[in-house]
């Protein structure tokens, strides 16, 4: 079962186009070898049974605000704004193998887009989202460009600077006027339109779900074709990519816009959900449990998202029931579980398990390569 | 000028606390090629346990060298029991591993000892060196133990059969394997290692910064950039580089923008250092034709 | 037992029946004969758990009054969650504490930002937000905000009172001030300066700190390089300890002033070093448990008693305990005065037409009133001198 750790960097070293001999490129051997075990640009082809499946799901999501209480539908709301993240994160991280650790800091300026157009321009809540993506999208971008020559722990380190700046940065002085300081900003929580007869938290669990809806088509549709392609090659073999006609650099940088707009957007849609910012919700707690979230659904899978967001929100609760005394060491234990029976993440899990129920002596064979 | 030098040395005595940390840092990546999140909760853990064994009524030294032999011990059994299962995972894993330990520490701490902040001792003396104001002598003295941390190390990885042993196998597993090297164990002895030196670390740190289960939050981003910025696989770049980042952070606070943004400046001059100059630990040539 | 059953059911059939007939016994969500629910969120977990004794006390003490006999025979039930200082998650879960497990009132949340993320919500909702563990000025707001009343002196109202004596006893000072850069550190500051009014220039250096700061000594030395001969910490425990002593070590002898929070012996002077505390000032409102003056104090035995028997384990030396002590017996004494009008209504006009309650754990003058124009409970604070054991206090109970 537990292979040696040498054939273990063999088998990352596979495939690799160039000697590595820096210490620092082994991790990002590694962390390719495994992305391509698990996404393969073919599990994000559209079949028929899985159409039906998204369309169940589907359903399914937009009853779920009329069966369970309000606070639940807050809770689930959250859990959408999250999936919306981690999709955005694993676009740049597992697709395109740039590691962040500074995702919060997106989310931190989605969600002040919102709040001060919302607050000192009056703007309708739907239209500052755009706004909020168009923001990210550019600090993405412009944030990309040194991340190019940053790789591995450096690039960690960068991202991680990043998140633990955001807080200080919108707490300072010259901007405290837009940002309300360390007093954050309310905001109102929208109601229904069209006089539905909807609770708010009703109608923007549907909203966001909305939104969700369109972001998750057209990320799937980015990765599934061209542009996909090109983004896991330059992870996978970036001299190949190159040879191939890549632009790696653009790629690379309009992966981080890309990447940010998915968080800006979703940041947004936090903030009108919680009705408050303030530099405390942005600390950098917030950008390792948006990478544990991707971890824990499915490194390169977009399905992953919902798992990994469905860990983040419900799993501290729990814990929290378990154990008043050391809530975040049952949480810890949990994570531990969750990677060492769970490698590939859930979606990897469900894959297996799906592919393990119809039978068939192949899936054996491919269960025991992924289990390596 | 006497503002400048006080800046400069409260700057040393801070960099020192970063050092000290960083070469933890530094060990563990030398020894298994990951960056351990969880290696300041993991020293925060072993100065709780020095503390109960000096609170307890044991003296000083016997405790110190008591918490550093466990925490080594724990550290090894920390390998061999967590980590070993994603010893070949891709590196998203292993740093969720380490979330996970260091959640887990700091939620036990804060259980059995509660958040409210400890004093821990100091081996030095109360009295500063020579009378005077810039630097007392427990960071002096500080400096001192970390230097000679630094110096064994050294020491131990050149000269000794087993630092070899424990260099190949960082290095070359297969070929380590071939010779006869017992690849699992030199990881095991790495963390172990790792462990001791963190508990130093956080012995040294506890009597500046207090001891509670979030004293090493602060201190961890430090020592991450101190270890980086003066080669993450270099001893005596991450204790140069703890100084380095102490005294920038310090001067950039005093006299450049305020200490509303000293950590953001100071993070972005070192992310400016590594941008311009990557320090050569890339054996990759950079791509960046447009 | 008979009685009490014919009682409910007459009750509900009162109920039914629309009349206000039986009006004494009324209930809102989370309240019953046999129990009162509260709730409350505290940072048991994050950057500010030290707080969380806070908390524990507050529950502790709840057990206590049920282990009597409850109040008016019904068991108080105190719901404490973690929000880990976090304003999202304190929002759930002040949600989940009224949403879900249907509380009367809402007790102690701690904390500026995460009480301000739910300032609106319960508002709307009409639940009693009460005596919440902050001193930020907008908690007394009765007109936008009548559901929300604080429990400690405003932090403004401290520092306006520090301003006061420095201006009395020292209008020479040139003032170094070291704050927390959160609306905690901000509102302390904007206090001193309206205290100090046309004075403000004595302020001649200002320097912050982030909780994520390992240590704070490199502001200290900025400070003491401004040549200012007054010293103002506005810190949480740890940063004060590190402040205290760092102004020691580098040979500055100030005037020095910590604010109230930082003022615990146990959890800050003793880190820093008692010799080092020596001629520190501050403003207390509530008794030292260090100070033995108040040894025979029946206020203070009962504290004693009540944290040997629930607390065994605690450090008495902390401030926090006495602080939890405090609010849970004000809110002991709101429930008693609801009597048998236990609905959210009356449990916030009782709790705003308090009338010169004092408590055990109060310096005696510090007295608690509320009314519904006038949210904020205290005004008094004493100042005191640190002589190297305890607090002395000196001068009069101030106001500002």
């Amino acid at each position: 079962m537990r292979k040696n750790r040498d054939e273990g960097r063999g088998a990352g070293g596979e495939g690799e186009g160039m000697g590595h001999d820096s210490q620092g490129s082994k991790g990002e051997e590694k962390l390719r070898a495994q992305h391509a075990r698990v996404a393969r640009p073919s599990s994000l082809a559209p079949r028929p049974s899985s159409l039906i499946g998204i369309a169940v799901l589907l359903a399914l999501a937009i009853a779920l605000p009329f069966m369970v209480s309000n606070y639940r539908v807050f809770q689930f709301n959250m859990v959408l704004v999250y999936a919306i993240v981690l999709l955005g994160l694993n676009i740049l991280t597992g697709f395109n193998g740039q590691i962040s650790l500074g995702h919060g800091a997106f989310y931190a300026i989605g969600a002040y887009v919102a709040a001060i157009l919302m607050d000192h321009f009056g703007w309708p809540y739907w239209a500052t989202l755009p706004v909020a993506g168009a923001v990210c999208f550019v600090f993405g971008f412009l944030f990309g460009l040194p991340a190019l020559r940053l790789r591995g722990h450096y690039l960690a380190l960068a991202t991680f600077a990043l998140a633990v700046a955001m807080p200080q940065l919108l707490k300072y002085k010259h901007v405290e006027q837009w940002t309300g300081g360390v007093q954050g900003i309310v905001i109102m929580k929208p109601d229904a339109p069209f006089g539905w007869k909807l609770t708010p938290d009703q109608w923007l669990y549907l909203f966001t779900l909305a939104v969700l809806v369109i972001m998750f088509a057209l990320g799937w549709n980015l990765l599934r074709g061209r542009v996909g392609r090109a983004i896991t090659a330059i992870r996978d073999h970036p001299m190949a990519a190159e040879a191939m006609g890549v632009n790696i650099a653009l790629y690379k940088t309009t992966t981080f816009g890309v990447s940010a707009l998915y968080t800006g957007v979703a940041g947004a849609l936090g903030a009108i959900v919680v009705q408050f910012v303030a530099p405390d919700s942005f600390t950098s707690g917030l950008s390792i449990n948006f990478l544990i979230g991707i971890v824990i659904g499915g490194v390169a899978s977009i399905s992953g998202a919902f798992y990994g967001a469905l860990f983040i929100q419900f799993v501290p609760n729990f814990a929290d029931e378990i154990s008043k005394a050391a809530p975040w060491a049952i949480y810890g234990v949990f994570l531990l579980a969750f990677v060492y029976v769970m490698p590939t993440g859930v979606a990897g899990f469900v894959r297996l398990a799906w592919k393990r129920m119809r039978g068939g002596g192949k899936v054996k064979a491919e269960l025991q390569r992924a289990s390596h | 000028m006497e503002a400048f030098l006080h800046q400069v040395f409260s700057g040393l005595a801070t960099g020192g606390i970063y050092a000290s940390l960083a070469l933890a840092l530094v060990m563990i990546y030398q020894s298994t090629n990951h960056i351990n999140f969880a290696q300041g909760e993991m020293a925060m853990f072993s100065t709780y346990l020095a503390w109960t064994m000096i609170d307890a009524g044991m003296a000083y030294w016997w405790a110190f060298v008591l918490t550093v032999a466990i925490s080594f011990v724990v550290g090894v059994v920390i390998e061999r029991v967590i980590i070993r299962p994603v010893e070949n995972a891709p590196v998203l894993s292993v740093i969720t591993v380490f979330v996970a330990l260091l959640v887990i520490f700091n939620s036990v701490a804060g259980w059995i000892y509660t958040y409210t902040i400890k004093t821990f001792p100091s081996p030095f003396p109360e009295r500063s060196l020579f009378g005077n104001s810039y630097i007392s002598s427990h960071e002096l003295g500080s400096i001192g133990v970390t230097l000679t941390v630094l110096v064994v190390l050294y020491l131990f990885f050149r000269f000794t059969p087993l630092g070899l042993a424990m260099r190949a196998a960082a290095q070359n597993a297969t070929s380590s394997r071939l010779s006869g090297i017992r690849v699992g164990w030199m990881l095991a002895l790495g963390w172990g290692l790792a462990a001791a030196v963190g508990a130093v670390a956080g012995m040294l740190i506890a009597p500046v910064v207090y001891l509670d289960p979030n004293m090493m939050s602060g201190v961890l981003l430090y020592a991450f950039a101190a270890a980086l910025v003066g080669g993450i696989d270099s001893p005596l770049g991450a204790v140069l580089g703890g100084f380095l980042v102490g005294v920038l952070e310090n001067l950039v606070g005093a006299y450049v923008v305020g200490t509303e943004l000293k950590l953001t400046v100071a993070l972005v001059l070192i992310i400016g250092v590594l941008v311009f100059r990557p320090t050569g630990l890339f054996g990759k040539v950079f791509i960046t034709r447009v | 037992m008979r009685n009490q059953i014919l009682l409910v059911a007459g009750l509900m059939v009162a109920v039914l029946c629309g009349t206000d007939a039986l009006a004494q016994k009324k209930y809102g969500p989370g309240a019953s004969d046999t129990e009162i629910k509260l709730g409350q969120t505290m940072p048991y977990s994050g950057p500010a758990s030290a707080y969380g004794a806070i908390g524990k006390a507050e529950v502790a003490y709840f057990q206590m009054i049920n282990d009597e006999g409850g109040i008016n025979g019904r068991k108080i039930n105190l719901i404490s969650l973690d929000d880990a200082y976090s304003p999202p998650r304190a929002v759930e879960q002040v949600r989940k504490l009224v949403e879900e497990d249907q509380v009367l009132a809402l007790f102690q949340n701690l904390g500026t930002p995460t009480n301000s993320a739910v300032h609106k919500y319960v508002n709307a909702k009409k639940v009693p937000h009460l005596f919440l563990a902050t001193g930020a000025t907008k908690w007394g707001d009765p007109e936008n905000f009548p559901w929300t009343i604080g429990f400690q002196p405003a932090y403004q109202t401290e520092g306006q009172i520090y301003a006061k004596y420095i201006l009395k006893n020292k209008p020479t000072a040139k003032i170094a001030v070291l704050y927390q850069n959160d609306d905690y550190g901000k509102d302390y500051l904007k206090g001193l300066k309206d205290g100090l009014g046309d004075k403000v220039s004595m302020i001649v250096a200002e320097a912050s700190y982030e909780v994520t700061d390992p240590t704070v000594d490199s502001q200290i030395v900025t400070l003491k390089a401004s040549g200012a001969d007054t010293m103002f910490t506005i810190a949480t425990p740890k940063f004060a300890a590190q402040s205290i002593r760092k102004v020691a070590d580098i040979g500055w002898k100030p005037l020095h002033f910590v604010n109230n929070v930082a003022s615990s012996v146990g959890a800050v002077l003793t880190p820093a070093g008692l010799d080092k505390s020596i001629g520190l000032i501050t403003a207390l409102y509530l008794k030292d448990p260090l100070d033995p003056k108040w040894d025979k104090d029946p206020g203070m035995m009962r504290w004693h008693a009540f944290m040997k028997k629930y607390m065994p384990e605690a450090n008495v030396t902390d401030f926090n305990y006495v602080y939890g002590f405090g609010a849970a017996q004000l809110m002991t004494i709101v429930l008693k005065a609801c009597g048998d009008d236990l609905s959210r209504e009356n449990v916030m006009k009782q709790a705003t037409n308090l009338k010169d309650v004092v408590l055990d754990v109060a310096l005696p003058g510090v007295k608690y009133s509320s009314s519904p124009n006038d949210y904020f409970m205290v005004k008094q604070l004493q100042l005191a001198r640190f002589d190297g054991k305890r607090w002395a206090l000196f001068g009069d109970v101030l106001t500002k």
